[in-house]
């Protein structure tokens, strides 16, 4: 399959602990196994959970990208995490950016010490949507705490990704590389994640 | 899983390139690999030792870098593979006995893989590790991309073989910590049988003559690099300037030579090879254009060596315009990304290049700026080192002193924020804090009357500070050494070490007791929960109060990651409503604002402290801080 661009720039935001490298990895493994060449660039910070972390990934038929995507040239955001999709469009955002948004904040710190404020989601949404070419919600966190635990957001997450038809993510390239990166441990549940996610997802209008 | 015992000739398969280089030395028929963990590096053995009975090699978690290099020599001293790999200052570590290798030369295929962290993205600093190859005289490969890093790996081997030296790899956070398609090639079926010459030593005398020895391997290894087709040129025959880069700035250089579209201007010849110089290929390129720009990272490495290499053929080369870190051209700090590139170019070339609107870029930064907080980094909920600094905090007010507390490398390293209460006052190398201990405790001759503290892990006890530890007994420094032991390498992974009880391939094995040891040194050693506050901060307190001679306290709790997934949490927390008194009380909010632990929120509505279940893990240190009683534990 052809990319409407060349290469198709994708970054996976959210924050340490949530299981970004993971989505990423196994996108990535699903992409590599249709043929395409791919990079994945990780940031790195010590390993304590809390801080903003980010993916980079780089589709491509042509050539192998580097794993850091240059300034205002992402095509998707897959946030799982509100305000860091905010934060990642100060420095890769254009006006045809796309957004995929799990709802769910997570506070930082800060926050909990009560040294600054979360804003209200919804004025986070509108500011994204000002910002981008389409945005798409869903509540991520919260379908996997229905699931019995918050660790399948990521998965919620590449579900609906699926649901949009930008990439050629399906159920059984999902299977596949899912069970090459994680083993058979708890698949029924991952792919279940996934199903939630596919048919939750909705597309964010405008107040 | 480990994807990288594949056994599956051409298939493509997605691999960091940590796990790029772990297949390379598999195809290459590695036998021994060894390392200390330490990012960007850790995933290399990590893999491998997944892979290990499998595979019917040995890996092994060693104490420290010199040791790991150490077991991969004696492998290659037996005609065996050995690899070693380690972070940029774990090099440091073990250039000690680098430096004395290369005069003895090795046998089987010896690889060291360096992983540099430029921009320091998971460390102390952002050394640039390639100088030790000049210094030592070995042979130095950089990869720029994920089949590279594995081909690059599997090469290394043979010519390290061919030349009877250590062969050094040089690979930065971008690619080593990044992912990208890798085709697989063929496993070897066949392990050599180890075999230890007796007939003559092995030994760097005499000196000069080995030397002269090393010199001529040198050479020989520069022949080697003629041909070698990890140095390439992409671009015009004659360009108008020519890059000359190394390492992932192969890859931002190609990124913003097209974004730029100045693909028939600007030419990029890329050194796999960079020392010895591969001086023929060289010499191909510099004739291309009078115009160079070094793209390197972190040191001008390339760009002295290369420079001096123009210097001696001028006659040839003729006079060149050299563009680089020396020009200013090129940042000599921090990592290198396309958008550098595109902004040098772009400057250099007078070009026009908007990927997006001024505007754009206004409002987002002022809607972050508005919308998004900033996120610090602090300890997991439950973690046992917030504990540990609180009782410190704590014994050290009580003491009144002025007392402080020097540190090292590990989770506890945020002991120097908020996290630790801005107790930990000095960073420096693995055990620095334990070395530093050793001096400040002989100063009170000179006047110093402050109590003197040190804080290492216990990953970190046994690679670095046992040694400070018996100097400081035996020259009777005075300090209070505080072992963190959380029964883990948390902040690289959870790799095993001596504390553990299991080894790299997974076997059961006798822990080293950190106390006994203590003990056989002669030195005074007591144990604490550092989630028991009250009595961690009375033994604490009676600790500092003795004066004289070094004394130990180990605080023994496990990593709240590892305890987490064994047993769930120790208690149920919740804040009685009735009780906290939020604002209202003299507390002014001790347990969020201060203690900081992610399991307990701020209430802004009810003005009251609430624990959120889905972050809590239930360790019940809270219930000790809160003045008023207020959080209450039951036993689960
Ligand atoms: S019990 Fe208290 S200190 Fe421990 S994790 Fe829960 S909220 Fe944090
Ligand atoms: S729980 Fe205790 S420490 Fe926290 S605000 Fe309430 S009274 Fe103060």
């Amino acid at each position: 399959m052809l990319l409407e661009k060349d290469p198709w720039n994708l970054v996976i935001t959210g924050v340490g602990g949530q299981g970004n490298v993971l989505a990423s990895q196994i996108l990535g493994q699903i992409l590599v196994d249709k043929g395409y060449l791919v990079t994945i660039g990780e940031t790195y910070g010590a390993s304590q959970r809390g801080g903003s972390v980010m993916s980079h990934l780089r589709v491509s038929t042509r050539d192998q990208f580097s794993p850091i995507i240059p300034e205002g040239q992402a095509d998707l955001v897959i946030g799982l995490e509100p305000i860091e999709v905010l934060r990642v469009m100060t420095q890769y955002g254009n006006p045809g950016t796309m957004a995929l948004i799990n709802l769910r904040p997570v506070h930082p710190i800060e926050v909990i010490a009560g040294e600054s404020r979360y804003p209200e989601v919804e004025e986070v949404l509108l500011k994204i949507k000002r910002l981008s070419s389409r945005i798409w919600i869903l509540n991520a966190t919260e379908i996997a705490l229905d699931m019995g635990d918050p660790i399948f957001s990521n998965m919620v997450m590449l579900g609906a990704l699926s649901a949009l038809s930008l990439l050629p993510v399906d159920q059984e390239g999902f299977c596949s590389a899912a069970q090459k990166l994680m083993g058979s441990h708890r698949m029924q549940d991952n792919l279940l994640a996934f199903q939630k996610g596919k048919m939750a997802i909705k597309e964010y209008k405008n107040g | 899983m480990s994807l990288i015992k594949t056994d599956a000739p051409g298939r493509r398969l997605l691999l960091m390139g940590n796990e790029a280089m772990a297949r390379g030395a598999l195809e290459a028929g590695v036998e021994v690999c060894a390392a200390y963990p330490g990012n960007p590096s850790s995933e290399i053995i990590g893999c491998l030792s997944q892979v290990a009975e499998e595979m019917g090699i040995y890996v092994e978690w060693s104490v420290n870098e010199k040791v790991a290099l150490e077991v991969a020599a004696a492998a290659s001293l037996a005609g065996l593979r050995g690899l070693a790999a380690m972070k940029q200052n774990g090099l440091n570590v073990a250039s000690d006995f680098l430096l004395n290798l290369n005069l003895t030369g090795t046998k089987g295929g010896l690889v060291v893989v360096v992983c540099d962290d430029p921009s320091a993205l998971s460390s102390s600093n952002e050394e640039d590790s390639r100088a030790f190859a000049r210094l030592a005289d070995l042979p130095l490969l950089e990869p720029s991309g994920f089949q590279e890093a594995k081909e690059m790996t599997k090469w290394a081997f043979e010519l390290s073989e061919e030349l009877g030296l250590p062969c050094l790899i040089r690979s930065v956070t971008r690619v080593s910590h990044a992912r990208g398609n890798v085709e697989l090639g063929e496993l070897p079926t066949q392990r050599r049988r180890a075999h230890f010459d007796t007939s003559k030593p092995i030994l760097p005398v005499p000196v000069v003559w080995a030397h002269r020895l090393l010199h001529q391997k040198l050479a020989k290894c520069r022949d080697r690099f003629h041909g070698s087709g990890f140095n390439q040129y992409r671009g015009p025959q004659r360009p108008e300037l020519l890059i000359l880069t190394s390492g992932a700035g192969f890859m931002y250089s190609l990124e913003a030579v097209s974004n730029l579209g100045l693909g028939d201007r600007v030419g990029i010849a890329k050194l796999g090879t960079t020392w010895p110089l591969p001086e023929t290929f060289l010499k191909e390129q510099l004739a291309r254009s009078q115009k160079v720009l070094f793209v390197e990272e972190v040191d001008p490495f390339m760009e002295s060596n290369v420079k001096g290499f123009a210097a001696q053929n001028q006659t040839q080369l003729g006079p060149k315009i050299f563009l680089g870190k020396s020009s200013g051209t090129i940042p000599d700090i921090g990592e290198l990304t396309p958008d550098h590139l595109i902004k040098v170019l772009r400057e250099l070339f007078d070009v026009r290049y908007q990927p997006r609107p001024q505007a754009y870029i206004q409002e987002a930064m002022e809607a972050a700026s508005h919308l998004a907080p900033p996120r610090t980094l602090g300890f997991c909920a439950g973690c046992p080192h917030r504990a540990t600094y609180w009782a410190v905090k704590k014994a050290l007010a009580l003491d009144g002193r002025e007392g402080f507390v020097l540190g090292d490398i590990g989770c506890y390293s945020l002991g120097m924020g908020p996290a630790g209460f801005f107790q930990m006052k000095t960073l420096h190398a693995m055990g620095s804090g334990a070395g530093l201990a050793n001096g400040f405790g002989q100063l009170g001759r000179f006047g110093l009357d402050q109590p003197v503290l040190a804080v290492c892990g216990d990953s970190t006890f046994y690679h670095a500070a046992i040694p400070a530890l018996v100097n400081a007994k035996y020259n009777g420094s005075s300090f209070l050494m505080l072992i963190l032991d959380n029964r883990a390498t948390a902040m690289t992974g959870f790799q095993p070490h001596p504390g553990t009880g299991r080894t790299a391939m997974g076997e059961t094995v006798d822990p080293i007791d950190i106390e006994g040891l203590c003990r056989a040194l002669g030195v005074q050693v007591k144990s604490v929960d550092p989630f028991d506050l009250d009595s961690t901060v009375e033994v604490l307190t009676d600790f500092l109060r003795q004066e004289k001679g070094v004394r130990v306290l180990v605080l023994k709790q496990e990593c709240a990651l590892v305890r987490g997934k064994r047993q769930g949490r120790l208690f149920k927390i919740r804040v009685d409503q009735d009780r906290c008194l939020g604002l209202q009380c003299g507390c002014n909010r001790l347990c969020t604002r201060v203690f900081r632990c992610p399991g307990l929120v701020w209430d802004s509505t009810s003005g009251k402290a609430t624990v959120d279940d889905a972050i809590c893990t239930g360790c019940g240190v809270c219930a000790t801080i809160c003045p008023a009683s207020a959080i209450l534990k039951e036993a689960v």
